[in-house]
C-alpha cells in the first residue's frame, strides 16, 4: 500500500522521459508512453486488490503523506494520498482505460507531426489525473485539477497550425476556467472556515460546525458544483465540449469522454458531505443534470460530425451522473462513471479509426456501408453503442443507468419529474446511437474514400504511408485495445448487477465504504424488473424511428443545397443557441470594450504612467541648460532664505 | 573704522555684489558674464577687506590674495573656454549652449 505513489509517478516519470528524450525515433516514444502508464495499471490492479484483501472491502481508508507542501498556519496541506474504495475505482478506471489508449494512439498517431509531444502530454494527463484522485486535500486535488485542465488544453489544440483547433483550445480553458475560480473559491473557504484543507477532515468538522441549509453550508456546495460544471461540461458551462473535439480521437476519448470530464462526478462524490448538508445545491444538482441530459441528447441528434455526436453524448451521460448525485445515490453515479469511461473510450476510439480511415472525414452523412468493409471496427463500436443504450446483452451500460433510472423512480414526490426527464433521456439517447449506427454502418457508401483520398472536415496533417489507415490495415496495437475495451463492456456491468437478474451488488457495496450508501428502499424484485423493462423498451422503440430519421436526413441531404436544413434543425445542431446567447453577452462586450481603445483594466495602470510622464516633464523643464535661469532661481532662493534668516 | 563706516563699506560690497548677480543674469554675452563673475568675486573680497580692517587682522587680506589667485585662475580658464566656442560656433551667446552637444559644436566650427 505504501508503493501507491507509484501509481502517478510512473507517467509522471514517462512524461519527464518524453519531454527531455526528443531523440527518440519511430514509435518509440509511442511505447515508452503505454509502457509507463501500463506499469502504472498494473500498480494500480496491486494496490486495489491490496486494498480489497485487507479487512471488510473497502471500509478503510489509507493515508500515505509523502512530504509537506505548504505550511498556511493551521491548514497546511501535504503531498498526501489516500487510498478509499473511491479513489481505488477511479485509479482502476484511469489507468486501464488510459493504458489501452495509449496502447492504441501508438499506431493510430503513427506519422503524426508531434508524436512525441502526444504522448508526453497524454502521459502527463494520466500523472495529473492520477493525483487529482488520490488526493488527501483538497488544495492537492486542485493542483490535479488545474493539471488535466493543462494537458486538456495542449491536447485540443494538438493540430495547432489550424487556428480553428487553437481556438477551440482556448475556449475549453476560459470556459472550465470560470468553473475552476468558483472551486478555488470554494476551497479557500472551507480552509479559512474549517481551518482544514484535508477531504476527510473538513468534512468531519463540516459535518459538526454547519446546519444542514445553513447559508455557509450551501455557499461551499454551490461553489465546488460551479468547478464540477465547468470540468464535466454541465449546463450552463457546457459549450467547450463539442468544440474540444478538435483534438485526437484518442484525446477525446481518454480525457473527453472517460477521465476528466467526469471529475466533476468524482468531485462532487467526494465532497457529498458538503452537498449532503445543502439540499438546495442537491436539487440544483438534480435539476442541471437532467437539463444537460436533455439539451444534450436533442442536440446530438442534429449533428453531422461524428465526433461532435459523440461529444452531445458524453455530456448527455454525465448528465446522468449528475441526476444520481443529486438525489444523493452516489455509488450509482460513479458505477455509471465508470461503466461510461468503457462503452464511450470504445465508441471514441472506434470513431477514431474509422475517421482516420476515411481519409480525416468527419461527416456521417459522407460515409455509410462500413459495416461490411470494417466489421472489426463495427463490431466494436456496436457493443459501445449497446452499451450507450444499454442494450443487453453488454452489460456495462445496462447495469449502471437502469440502477440511476430505477432509483429516481424510488425518490418520488416532486423528484418523479426528473424520472421522466431520465427515460426522455434514454428514448433520445436511444434515437441519436441509432441514426449515427444507420448513417454509417449501413446501406452504401456515401463518397468519402478509403485511404484518406477525399478532404475531411479537418484538414490536418495526414500521416502518409504507413499502414494504420485503411479499413483492412488495421494493426495489432488498434485491434486489441477495442477488442479489450469491448470485452469489458460485455462484462463490465457484472460488477453489480441487478439481484432479480441473479447479480450481486458487489460495487455498490465495496464503494460504500467510502461514499454513504444511499437508502436502499428497494422493492420486490418484480417492480425492480418492471423499472429496468421501461427504458429498454423505450430504447428499442427508439430504433425504428432513428431509421427513419436517418433515411429522411439522407432524402433531405440529396436535395439541393438550401432547402436542406431547416431553421429548428440548425438551432438544435447548434446545441440550442448557448454559444451564440453566450457571445451576445460575454463575449462581445468584452471585445467591443476592448476594441474601442478604452481598456477598462489597463485604466489605472495607464493612469499611473500618464502621471510620471506629466511630472517628468515638470520637472525637466528646470533642466533646460540655461545658465541665466540657473543663476536666477539660485538668486532668488538665496534671497528667501537670507530674508528667513534675518527678518 | 568705526560701526557706521563698516556698514557703509559692507552695504557698498552688497551693491557690488548684486550688480555682479543682476548683470549675470541679464547680459546674454559670455565676456560679460565672465566680467559680472569677476566683480562679485571682487565684492565678496572687498567684504574680506572690510572685515580685517574692522577688527584688525592679517586674515582677510590673505583671504583676499586667495580669492584673486582663484580668479586669475578662472578668467584664464574661462576665457579660454569662451573664446574656443565663440570660435568654433561663431556665437558667444550662453542661450546657444544649452544643448551641450558635441556634434553640433564641431560641426558648426567646421
Amino acid at each position: 500500500m505504501e508503493l501507491i505513489w507509484l501509481v502517478p509517478a510512473l507517467p509522471l516519470a514517462g512524461f519527464v522521459l518524453l519531454a527531455f528524450g526528443r531523440s527518440m525515433r519511430g514509435r518509440t516514444a509511442g511505447i515508452v508512453g503505454s509502457l509507463t502508464v501500463g506499469l502504472s495499471a498494473v500498480s494500480a490492479c496491486i494496490v486495489a486488490w491490496l486494498f480489497a484483501s485487507t479487512g471488510p472491502p473497502g471500509t478503510a481508508v489509507y493515508a500515505t503523506s509523502l512530504w509537506p507542501w505548504l505550511e498556511l498556519g493551521s491548514a497546511s496541506p501535504a503531498i498526501a494520498f489516500s487510498v478509499d474504495a473511491l479513489s481505488v475505482t477511479m485509479i482502476l478506471v484511469v489507468t486501464i482505460v488510459g493504458f489501452l489508449i495509449h496502447l492504441f494512439s501508438i499506431e493510430h498517431m503513427a506519422g503524426e507531426e508531434g508524436y512525441h509531444r502526444f504522448f508526453a502530454y497524454m502521459n502527463l494527463f494520466v500523472a495529473f489525473m492520477l493525483i487529482l484522485v488520490l488526493a488527501d486535500n483538497f488544495l492537492l486535488l486542485y493542483l490535479g485539477w488545474e493539471g488535466v485542465g493543462l494537458c486538456s488544453f495542449l491536447l485540443i489544440g494538438f493540430w495547432y497550425r489550424d487556428r480553428a483547433n487553437g481556438d477551440a483550445a482556448r475556449k475549453a480553458f476560459i470556459v472550465t476556467r470560470i468553473g475552476d475560480v468558483a472551486l478555488l473559491l470554494g476551497i479557500l473557504m472551507l480552509a479559512a472556515d474549517l481551518g482544514s484543507l484535508g477531504i476527510g477532515e473538513a468534512s468531519r468538522r463540516a459535518a459538526a460546525a454547519w446546519a444542514p441549509g445553513s447559508g455557509m453550508a450551501v455557499l461551499a456546495a454551490a461553489l465546488i458544483l460551479g468547478g464540477a460544471l465547468g470540468k464535466s461540461a454541465q449546463l450552463p458551462l457546457h459549450t467547450w465540449l463539442p468544440d474540444a473535439m478538435a483534438g485526437p480521437s484518442p484525446v477525446s476519448a481518454l480525457i473527453h469522454a472517460a477521465t476528466m470530464v467526469t471529475a466533476g462526478v468524482y468531485l462532487v462524490a467526494r465532497s457529498n458531505v458538503f452537498f449532503s448538508l445543502a439540499p438546495q445545491v442537491m436539487t440544483a444538482v438534480a435539476i442541471l443534470g437532467a437539463a444537460t441530459l436533455l439539451v444534450a441528447g436533442a442536440s446530438a441528434i442534429a449533428q453531422r460530425d461524428f465526433k461532435r455526436i459523440l461529444a452531445y453524448s458524453t455530456m448527455s451521460q454525465i448528465g446522468y451522473m449528475f441526476l444520481a448525485l443529486g438525489v444523493a445515490a452516489w455509488t450509482g453515479a460513479v458505477f455509471h462513471l465508470a461503466t461510461h469511461a468503457l462503452f464511450k473510450s470504445l465508441l471514441f476510439l472506434a470513431a477514431g479509426a474509422i475517421i482516420n480511415a476515411l481519409g480525416h472525414e468527419r461527416d456521417v452523412f459522407a460515409m455509410g456501408g462500413l459495416a461490411k468493409k470494417m466489421p472489426l471496427l463495427f463490431w466494436t463500436f456496436l457493443a459501445g453503442a449497446f452499451g450507450l443504450t444499454a442494450l443487453p446483452p453488454v452489460t456495462a451500460g445496462l447495469a449502471s443507468k437502469d440502477a440511476i433510472i430505477a432509483r429516481l423512480w424510488y425518490v418520488g414526490g416532486d423528484a418523479r419529474i426528473l424520472w421522466w426527464a431520465a427515460m426522455a433521456g434514454v428514448l433520445l439517447t436511444s434515437l441519436y446511437t441509432f441514426r449515427m449506427l444507420f448513417l454509417v454502418f449501413a446501406g452504401e457508401s456515401r463518397g468519402a474514400a478509403e485511404n484518406g483520398g477525399s478532404v475531411g472536415l479537418h484538414a490536418g496533417p495526414h500521416g502518409a504511408g504507413h499502414d494504420g489507415h485503411g479499413g483492412s490495415g488495421i494493426g495489432a496495437a488498434t485491434a486489441i485495445p477495442l477488442i479489450v475495451l469491448s470485452l469489458l463492456c460485455l462484462v463490465g456491468g457484472l460488477l453489480d448487477f441487478p439481484r432479480f437478474l441473479g447479480g450481486s451488488p458487489f460495487f455498490g457495496s465495496f464503494l460504500g465504504g467510502a461514499l454513504p450508501r444511499s437508502a436502499d428502499e428497494g422493492g420486490s424484485g418484480l417492480q425492480e424488473a418492471l423499472l429496468s423493462l421501461g427504458p429498454l423498451l423505450l430504447t428499442l422503440a427508439g430504433i425504428p424511428i432513428a431509421w427513419l430519421m436517418a433515411r429522411r436526413a439522407l432524402e433531405r441531404e440529396a436535395e439541393p443545397v438550401g432547402k436542406r436544413s431547416s431553421r429548428l434543425a440548425a438551432f438544435v445542431r447548434g446545441g440550442f443557441g448557448f454559444d451564440r446567447l453566450y457571445a451576445f453577452l460575454f463575449v462581445g462586450p468584452i471585445l467591443r470594450l476592448a476594441g474601442r481603445g478604452v481598456d477598462a483594466v489597463n485604466l489605472a495602470s495607464e493612469g499611473l504612467r500618464g502621471f510620471a510622464m506629466r511630472a517628468s516633464r515638470l520637472i525637466r523643464s528646470s533642466q533646460d541648460g540655461r545658465p541665466r535661469r540657473y543663476l536666477a532661481v539660485l538668486a532668488v532662493g538665496a534671497a528667501i532664505l537670507l530674508a528667513a534668516v534675518f527678518l | 573704522m568705526n560701526a557706521q563706516s563698516l556698514e557703509l563699506a559692507l552695504g557698498l560690497a552688497a551693491v557690488l555684489f548684486v550688480i555682479g548677480l543682476a548683470g549675470m543674469i541679464a547680459r546674454r554675452s559670455l565676456v560679460f558674464m565672465l566680467l559680472c563673475a569677476e566683480i562679485m568675486l571682487n565684492a565678496a573680497g572687498f567684504a574680506f577687506i572690510i572685515a580685517g580692517a574692522r577688527w584688525g587682522r592679517p586674515e582677510g587680506q590673505a583671504m583676499f590674495i586667495f580669492l584673486l589667485v582663484t580668479a586669475a585662475a578662472e578668467v584664464a580658464v574661462g576665457l579660454a573656454l569662451i573664446l574656443r566656442l565663440s570660435a568654433s560656433l561663431s556665437a558667444s551667446l550662453s542661450g546657444k549652449l544649452k544643448d551641450l552637444d558635441a556634434d553640433e559644436i564641431r560641426s558648426g566650427g567646421a
